[in-house]
């Protein structure tokens, strides 16, 4: 009887890992099957490197999506180069400097940051952030690549604080007695000590939150303007989430025009899986003996 | 006991999950233009007055998708905001006019602008025109909105304008509530919605004199009109049969009027 009950559960975990297996692969098979079509009737070059994206015009469509793709790669590092030093020293405030008590409280707020449905993140920059550029920088909409980068990073922040508070945690407390016993400061301490012993942890961060930022589709939406122009800081700007989202609902069944929607989320999610690659790598190269 | 409750439980929601599929009541699938989706919802109100036992889902997923849904079979009746084109028609789509709608020009409530010739909106709208003094506004510049590509406004409103594929969108929003959000919230912004999703949040302008009302629609002297279309493939049997002609019929025009959409002349 045990050992019967035993086996029964060893192979209901397996059916259960083999489910969640198995939807990534359907999903990876299905994008490929789904999206491959487009690619070759477009010609990969073309789809990738063409700068004009008007899927709907009647006579000529055109299916360029460098726009698109420029737009999530420049929106991604922007919200990066924005986010990430300030969720990185947060972290280290957290861990190291900040008394028990305030970092207990900051920390529950970073958590409840992280539960902040994208689409609140998106109606906030749209009714707070979007006007505020409009009348400050004197554009004609605020709209455009600034906001969502703006938006993007303050998204990705309860990603990196987490990340990056576990592992400055799990840095040895030897290395920083060492580190003050040589007659170091404290914060000489935290940028030379802590933080390097941690990069690969700190590293991962960085990937998880990239991955966060160039998934995200509602928020951009709201206040990116959604046209498909090359991109420009202030100007308005499609991401690739968008470009789906946006058309998905209008292309006819079997058209060109889907097969083409369905080509630019395959490149999405290899998107994904190149900044998944990344973080395993930065994993890997810190991992110590 | 507590398994027990737990049995009776697990019967309950299995009960409940199959009492949630078709059963026994008819239903009729409509999907399509999401313009039409206030005039829908009136039309369902007033039908599931009249006749309790149909039940009626409608969904927006734009024009395109709903001309393709009726002619797939994948809902009932589709939902178009914009003539059928010829090449849907010749694969056998019908388009039953429902309604007439006005495309209205919209901008913020502090734009003085009130009235624009079609000549200067194409302007405003292909960026010929990039700040409000040239069209006898204020010295500000032009922001402008308008919808995603595949939209039956959109397909509309360029159309009537003769500017088909040259609009030069500083925004593209997903809905027409997004439109009327968007320019309520920038003075620099014009737009176009559906007559019948404009609200007390943005003014409409006057296209050449004209003021966009259900009369100027109604009467064709407003110029930048489009039907409402329920769109289907040969003649709906059942349910989806009594529904369209209980839309088309003359008991369904005061529910129309009320989402804000014209019914048309008698043919």
């Amino acid at each position: 009887m045990g050992r019967g009950s035993d086996r029964a559960a060893r192979c209901l975990f397996f059916l259960c890992a083999l489910t969640t297996a198995a939807a990534l692969l359907l999903i990876a098979a299905y994008l490929i099957l789904a999206g491959l079509p487009a690619l070759r009737e477009i010609g990969w070059k073309d789809f990738l490197l063409g700068k004009i994206w008007d899927s709907a015009h009647a006579e000529h469509p055109q299916f360029g999506i460098l726009p698109l793709l420029l737009t999530s790669l420049y929106g991604t590092a922007g919200a990066v180069v924005l986010g990430v030093p300030l969720g990185v020293l947060t972290a280290l405030f957290l861990s190291k400097a900040a008394p028990p008590k305030l970092a207990a409280v900051i920390r529950y707020l970073v958590r409840l940051l992280a539960g902040v449905p994208s689409v609140v993140c998106g109606l906030v920059g749209m009714t707070v952030l979007v006007p505020f550029l409009r009348e400050r920088l004197d554009l004609p909409a605020g709209d455009g690549l600034l906001a969502a980068v703006l938006v993007l990073a303050v998204m990705l922040l309860p990603s990196v604080v987490e990340m990056s508070e576990d592992a400055l945690a799990a840095v040895p407390r030897t290395y920083e007695e060492a580190s003050l016993a040589l007659g170091a400061t404290e914060a000489e301490t935290w940028f030379r000590v802590s933080l390097p012993a941690a990069g690969s942890g700190v590293a991962a961060a960085v990937a998880l939150g990239a991955g966060r930022a160039v998934g995200e589709a509602v928020a951009v939406l709201m206040v990116a303007g959604n046209a498909a122009n090359m991109p420009s800081l202030l100007g308005s700007v499609r991401f690739l989430t968008a470009g789906v989202a946006l058309e998905m609902g209008y292309a006819a069944a079997g058209s060109l025009r889907q097969q083409a929607l369905f080509s630019i989320a395959l490149v999405l999610f290899l998107l994904v899986v190149l900044i998944n690659i990344l973080l395993y790598l930065a994993r890997g190269r810190g991992a110590r003996p | 006991m507590k398994r027990a409750l737990a049995w009776l439980a697990s019967v309950l929601l299995v009960v409940l999950l199959i009492s949630c599929g078709p059963g026994g009541r008819e239903t009729v699938n409509l999907d399509g233009s999401t313009a039409m989706s206030g005039v829908m919802a009136a039309l369902r109100e007033a039908y599931r007055g009249r006749t309790g036992e149909v039940q009626i889902n409608c969904s927006g997923s734009g024009s395109g998708a709903g001309v393709e849904g009726a002619l797939s079979g994948t809902c009932d009746i589709g939902l178009s905001s914009r003539d059928l084109t010829a090449e849907e028609i010749a694969r056998g789509a019908v388009g039953h006019v429902l309604a007439l709608d006005g495309v209205a020009v919209v901008v913020h409530p502090d734009n003085p602008v009130r009235d624009l010739s079609r000549e200067t909106l194409a302007a405003l709208f292909t960026g010929d025109i990039p700040r409000w003094t040239q069209a006898g506004g204020e010295d500000r510049p032009v922001a402008v909105y308008g919808r995603e590509a595949g939209s039956g406004t959109r397909t509309a409103f360029e159309a009537a304008l003769g500017i088909t594929d040259r609009c030069a969108y500083r925004n593209e929003c997903c809905s027409s509530g997004d439109v009327v959000g968007g320019v309520a919230s920038n003075p620099n912004a014009i737009g176009y919605v559906s007559l019948s999703a404009l609200s007390d949040l943005v003014d409409a302008l006057a296209v050449d004199g004209v003021p966009c009302t259900l009369e100027t629609v109604r009467a064709g002297t407003y110029p930048l009109r489009r039907p409402f279309l329920l769109v289907t493939r040969g003649d709906p049997a059942g349910a989806a049969g009594d529904f369209l002609r209980f839309a088309l019929s003359a008991e369904a025009e005061p529910y129309l009027a009320r989402a804000g959409a014209a019914a048309p002349e008698e043919a």
